[in-house]
């Protein structure tokens, strides 16, 4: 029965690290982490392979944070290793593509033996620098760097560490106690690890790890047969900062697995919307698995079959010292690009191009009278377009795709700083007309509250480039940003909105998926009769 | 009344209804199939039955306590009334647009809930309160009276049957709602109308919404359900009042019951947790994970201090292999716990990566599972117990089943055996495992929402199909010791007749330690106490309990974070009103509550208080200890037959013995199976079982130091 016991145990595992995942939803102090979900949570071989993870995670997280446990191993050094230990960085390019993300590996040592390690990843509220946003010219700007190195050591917490992040970020309690909320999550995975180790009678679990790379290596190589071997490009125009970006892929299809190379795509820029390639690997692994694999969990052999490569310069091959803050808005487009790729050979599959990246804001609210005595508060938000039309389904209303994040309450919103949300709705009409119509986007109004201004932190894209539809769908709605004035706002960047005054934001909806001529009539009444067409 | 109390619990449910008639001299039950079509028929057929059997007068009765699941049904099966649902200016979508994400990563095919009312079907008004109740912009009484005229112009066949109101921040104060409701019952007085600060004052609009939508839409049929139900047992010759359980665990009146029909959601399952709390209660046990398994799902529930842990909201509905996220949301007080489709009739299949898998679909009663010969044809975890040995076709209690272990044999072969090249047998058992792990770990990754650790936990196994699979559970959590109390298998509506009067407040109000407004906290706590209070004196009013007055209980709790967290932590606060240290007295609170939580405290970090709940419920009756058993005798084994023990992994020859001739004392060493009608315990090889004074089977290790400890 060992082969029952195997599956016992692969579920277990997976049980485990959704438990880690947990206990950092629970006590994190990150908006991103708690309300919105976007966190990673792992279980590692002693070679810092990925063996399990907890499926609460978005892909920018999953797949970059399963490269980075072998980083750690090799900038700590395998003889420094002991038991107790934590280790900690945001480096952009061994961690999770950019300073936000702290990622906090810890290791498990049993009977005197390294047996595994844990490792999670979560959106800190603030690293210092200029704040979130897109407009350093260099990662020295976006804020404090932590390489690679020791949180603590045999359960002694570094205290010279705490005292720079201290000294260096905005909400400091709060950025140090996710620290804490990080390493404390692995320690509840490591418990577990013990108890399903002790029940089992096992001293580690390499022999596990073998059984399910195996298995998952065989399955998902199977489900790759589905796309035939051979060449496949795509090509797709994004926004950028100020100037458009085209993205391009290669897709390189054989037994052995998919290869994209992203020669063709455009340079980096010189602000911060540059992704590392660890990033865009990422977002190809997820296009690749949720295409052709859905079922697939991902793990170390899953991955290992998506390969990705780019030339140097290019903005999917941000090197250090570029500036990679918001490296999801270009980042997100990547699963978009390479679905396209399959597109015209998985007809039955691959929807239509949605709004992509996440809308997300950063406000730094100051007090309009300096001596007002008004409180500065941060408040960030995430807000979703539409996705693209399916081939059988109408695409999702103001829903992420592929990002995995939720939004938050516009109640919860106004409780945590001076702003009000006027407005959160669907816009009718800007779906992309198809057989299957696009997904609506979304209208957003808000406001300071009386004694308030916003320096309002913009990081949107398809405000030029619309999602296209597909096999002769209509492309989506572009997104819009202005106040109430008529006042046009740059879709990146950091500018003012006054006491006073509304700032409006109308999110892009998702590309069409064929002829609209063929769409059944019922859609259309539908459509009509609830307003989603006018 | 002649001769004490006598009392009824009737739990309809989606399979069967359980009718529980409690006297002094002993207690008697019944299980009918549920009648979908009119549900009250299926209660009086029941009700008849026990009463037959106990010799009684339905006149005697003193007290008939209901719960159904005739609310979540209509939520699920979307057979509601025609309701509009009026809002807030900008915020006509808010419940379809959800928390924008996907419950599946996944699944590029992914389809969303339908909001239970459609984008033509709702409204919105201009006015907006601020989150500390400002007026931004104030109530339009023209506008107002134009959408009310609106909304009354309809053709008949368009009608609105009920009207949910929900403002944004309409917790804080809910002045327009109301404001709205009088100037539509004015033009519409039969409509049902419902607003979101009565039904659900809690923060988050997403949830309140939801919440109001879903009394409003159940509102109609439940108020005519529960007056026909009433009208026939008054005309069957019963005189007493009825009560209805709701999802916090308390009794309420009908008429509460008709204005609030959202708060009967998951009644079931919570007097199932009643059930435990009181055998938990009777045993002294504090601590108690609750395990109730029926034909399609398991619920788990953790039980302290013989009280179960509630939650705030919950979710109701879901589309998608009950994964989180894909139901709708449901702001009320609940009984916390976790339900996973888990079930006898939970199919089983091998999927793409060579795995077993088991549920969430479920064979329900029809097929059924491919052992009952009603058709199905999938193998079930039922089917898998039956070849294991664990179930007997000679001691399956259900009338009319003659169970075919050919047919469990021949799907378990064809769907799991021979994908992965297994013999039958070990199939079996593979579905057994993986449908027990399941259980367990879903039992895990609750605790740890809850800050707990099962090991140390009693567990309490009911309903039909917990009793075989909960010595297996046990030994996935470390659990120790195991109680099946008589009855399991009509649990929940045994806990109906447990279950205090009880209501519980809920509000949302903002309050930091270190700026504390002692006095606005004191008059918020004192309003819900007002208001809880008078639900609990509107219940007892109708109640014909002789004797003393019962005594009210309050319990006050604030749901505290370290500003910045998302998440709060219940924190029980002390009977007396606060003064200037009100603030520090909280943060202390808090830091304790947190160290249990999650290891240790934040120095440094400001805290704060987000809701708020105010709890009145009659006192328990102090219940009758049960002292611990030690075996006093060994049984004597008459009969055995082949088991598969799933802890060693082989077969055993188990002793088979009836419960109904087991004595306090009495003691079985495992391998066992213990038979009744209606469900069957298992005793593995590695666990004895003594029986308790009230008939509850203890189930511990074969090692441990006898009961006795």
């Amino acid at each position: 029965m060992s082969e029952l016991r195997n599956q016992v145990m692969w579920n277990r595992l997976i049980s485990i690290v959704e438990e880690q995942a947990l206990a950092l939803v629970r006590t994190a102090f990150s908006t991103s982490v708690r309300e919105a979900g976007d966190l990673s949570a792992g279980v590692y071989d002693p070679e810092g392979r990925m063996i399990a993870q907890a499926v609460t995670g978005t892909p920018g997280h999953v797949n970059t944070m399963a490269a980075a446990v072998a980083n750690f191993i090799e900038d700590i050094g395998p003889h420094r290793i002991y038991e107790g230990d934590s280790y900690i960085t945001n480096d952009p390019w061994k961690g999770t593509g950019h300073l936000h993300d702290f990622t906090v590996v810890n290791p498990v040592f049993r009977n005197g033996t390294l047996v595994a390690f844990f490792a999670c990843t979560a959106h800190v509220v603030d690293v210092g620098g200029r704040g979130y946003g897109p407009d350093a010219t260099e990662v020295y700007e976006e804020g404090l760097f932590v390489p690679i190195m020791k949180f603590a050591e045999r359960g002694v917490v570094n205290e010279d560490l705490l005292n720079i992040v201290r000294h260096n970020v905005r909400e400091a309690g709060q950025v140090v106690g996710d620290l804490y909320s990080l390493s404390g999550c692995n320690d509840t995975g490591i418990r577990r690890l013990h108890a399903m180790l002790d029940e089992f009678d096992l001293e580690g679990v390499a022999e596990l790890a073998a059984f399910i790379f195996d298995r998952t290596a065989t399955a998902t190589r199977e489900r790759l047969r589905s796309l035939p071997a051979g060449t496949y490009t795509n090509k797709m125009r994004v926004d950028g900062y100020n100037d458009s970006v085209d993205l391009m892929v290669t897709l390189t299809v054989d037994t052995d697995g998919a290869h994209a190379d992203f020669t063709g795509t455009s340079a980096t820029c010189a602000h911060g919307v540059n992704v590392p390639l660890t990033y865009a690997h990422a977002y190809f692994s997820y296009a690749m698995l949720v295409a052709l694999a859905p079922e697939m969990p991902s793990n170390h052999a899953s991955l290992a079959v998506f390969t990705v490569s780019a030339p140097e310069g290019c903005i999917l091959n941000a090197k250090h010292p570029e500036p990679v803050a918001v490296r999801h808005v270009i980042g997100h487009f990547v699963t978009d690009l390479c679905l396209g790729a399959i597109a015209d050979t998985l007809p039955d599959v691959v929807p239509a191009e949605g709004a992509g990246a996440l809308w997300n804001f950063q406000v730094s609210a100051r007090a309009t009278d300096p001596t007002s005595g008004l409180p500065p508060r941060e408040i960030l938000m995430f807000n979703s377009g539409g996705t693209g039309a399916r081939p059988t389904l109408d695409g999702l209303n103001a829903t992420a795709f592929p990002s995995g994040v939720r939004t938050m309450p516009a109640e919860a919103t106004e409780q945590a700083g001076p702003i009000v949300v006027w407005r959160k709705e669907l816009r009718p009409d800007s779906g992309g007309p198809g057989r299957m119509r696009g997904g609506l986007g979304q209208v957003i109004e808000l406001g300071p509250t009386e004694g308030y201004e916003f320096a309002f932190s913009c990081m949107f894209d398809r405000v030029q480039n619309p999602a296209r539809g597909r096999h002769g769908g209509g492309n989506g709605e572009r997104g819009r940003v202005y106040l109430d004035d008529g006042t046009p706002f740059n879709a990146k960047g950091k500018q003012m909105v006054p006491e006073g005054r509304t700032l409006i934001l109308e999110l892009p909806g998702g590309g069409g998926f064929g002829d609209p001529e063929e769409r059944d009539p019922e859609d259309v009444i539908r459509d009509h009769k609830q307003g989603y067409v006018s | 009344m002649a001769g004490g109390t006598m009392r009824i619990g009737a739990d309809v449910g989606g399979t069967f209804t359980d009718v529980v008639l409690e006297t002094d001299a002993g207690m008697f039950s019944t299980k009918v199939l549920t009648t979908y079509n009119a549900p009250e028929r299926g209660i009086l057929d029941g009700v008849a039955t026990v009463v037959a059997e106990a010799g009684a007068d339905l006149a005697d009765l003193s007290t008939f306590i209901h719960g159904t699941t005739l609310a979540t049904n209509a939520l699920i099966a979307r057979t509601g009334a025609r309701t509009a649902l009026v809002t807030t200016a900008g915020f006509r979508d808010t419940i379809e647009m959800r928390t924008e994400s996907r419950f599946e990563q996944y699944d590029l095919n992914l389809v969303l809930p339908t909001p239970l009312i459609e984008r033509k079907d709702r409204h919105v008004l201009a006015e907006r309160i601020s989150v500390d109740g400002q007026v931004l912009r104030p109530f339009d009484e023209a506008e107002a009276r134009a959408l009310v005229d609106h909304l009354a112009d309809r053709p008949d066949d368009e009608a609105y049957e009920a009207v949910a109101i929900g403002f944004i921040h309409a917790y804080v104060d809910g002045t327009h709602e109301r404001r709205f409701r009088d100037l539509l019952l004015e033009r519409l007085p039969g409509v049902a109308v419902s607003i979101s600060s009565e039904v659900s004052p809690q923060m988050r609009e997403f949830e309140r919404f939801n919440t109001v939508c879903a009394n409003a839409y159940v509102q109609p049929l439940m108020a005519s359900y529960l007056r026909e139900l009433d009208e026939q047992l008054q005309a069957s010759g019963a005189r007493c009042p009825v009560y209805l359980i709701h999802s916090g665990g308390g009794l309420m009146s009908v008429d509460s019951a008709a204005r609030f029909p959202v708060r009967l959601i998951e009644s079931g399952p919570a007097g199932g947790a009643i059930f435990a709390a009181d055998i938990a209660a009777r045993h002294g046990l504090d601590a108690v994970l609750s395990y109730d398994m029926g034909g399609t799902t398991a619920k788990i529930c953790l039980i302290e201090d013989h009280t179960p842990s509630t939650a705030k909201t919950f979710e109701v509905a879901r589309t998608h292999r009950f994964t989180k996220g894909s139901g709708m949301p449901i702001s009320i007080p609940v009984i916390e716990m976790i339900e996973i489709g888990a079930g006898g009739g939970s199919v089983a299949g091998v999927d793409v990566l060579g795995q077993i898998r088991v549920g969430p679909l479920s064979a329900g009663s029809e097929p059924g599972p491919a052992s009952y010969g009603l058709g199905g044809i999938r193998p079930t975890v039922t089917d898998a117990d039956l070849v294991l040995g664990r179930l007997s076709a000679d001691t399956f209690g259900a009338p009319g089943i003659d169970l075919s272990d050919e047919a469990a044999r021949a799907a378990l072969s064809s769907d799991v055996a021979e994908v992965l090249d297994l013999d039958t047998n070990e199939a079996a058992a593979g579905v057994a495992e993986v449908v027990d792990e399941n259980m367990a770990n879903a039992a895990r990754v609750h605790a740890v929402e809850n800050g707990k650790d099962v090991a140390k936990y009693t567990m309490i196994a009911f309903g039909g199909g917990a009793p075989l699979h909960a010595g297996r559970l046990c030994d996935k959590l470390d659990v120790e010791e195991l109680l099946v109390p008589p009855g399991a298998s009509v649990g929940s509506a045994i806990g109906f007749l447990r279950a205090p009067f009880a209501y519980e407040a809920l509000r949302s109000q903002h309050e930091s330690a270190d700026a504390f407004n002692a006095e606005a906290v004191n008059r918020l706590l004192s309003d819900m106490a007002d208001e809880a209070t008078s639900f609990v004196t509107g219940a007892l009013a109708t109640s014909d309990d002789a004797g003393d007055p019962p005594v009210l209980e309050t319990e006050r709790w604030a749901f505290m974070r370290y500003a910045g967290q998302g998440w709060e932590i219940p924190v029980r606060l002390d009977g007396g009103p606060f003064d200037h240290l009100g603030g520090e007295l909280l943060a202390n609170r808090f830091e304790k509550a947190y160290e249990e939580f999650f290891g240790r405290a934040i120095a440094g970090l400001a805290i704060e208080a987000i809701g708020w709940s105010v709890r009145v419920a009659t006192r328990r009756p102090t219940v009758e200890r049960v002292a611990r058993l030690e075996a006093i005798r060994e049984v004597a084994i008459q009969r055995t037959r082949a088991i598969h023990d799933a802890g060693t992994d082989t077969v055993v020859e188990a002793a088979v013995v009836e419960r109904d001739a087991l004595s306090p004392g009495d003691r079985v060493a495992g391998p066992a199976v213990i038979v009744e009608p209606q469900t069957t315990t298992w005793v593995s090889s590695n666990r004895q079982m003594v029986v308790q004074a009230d008939g509850c089977l203890l189930i511990i290790r074969s090692d441990a130091e006898g009961p006795g400890r």
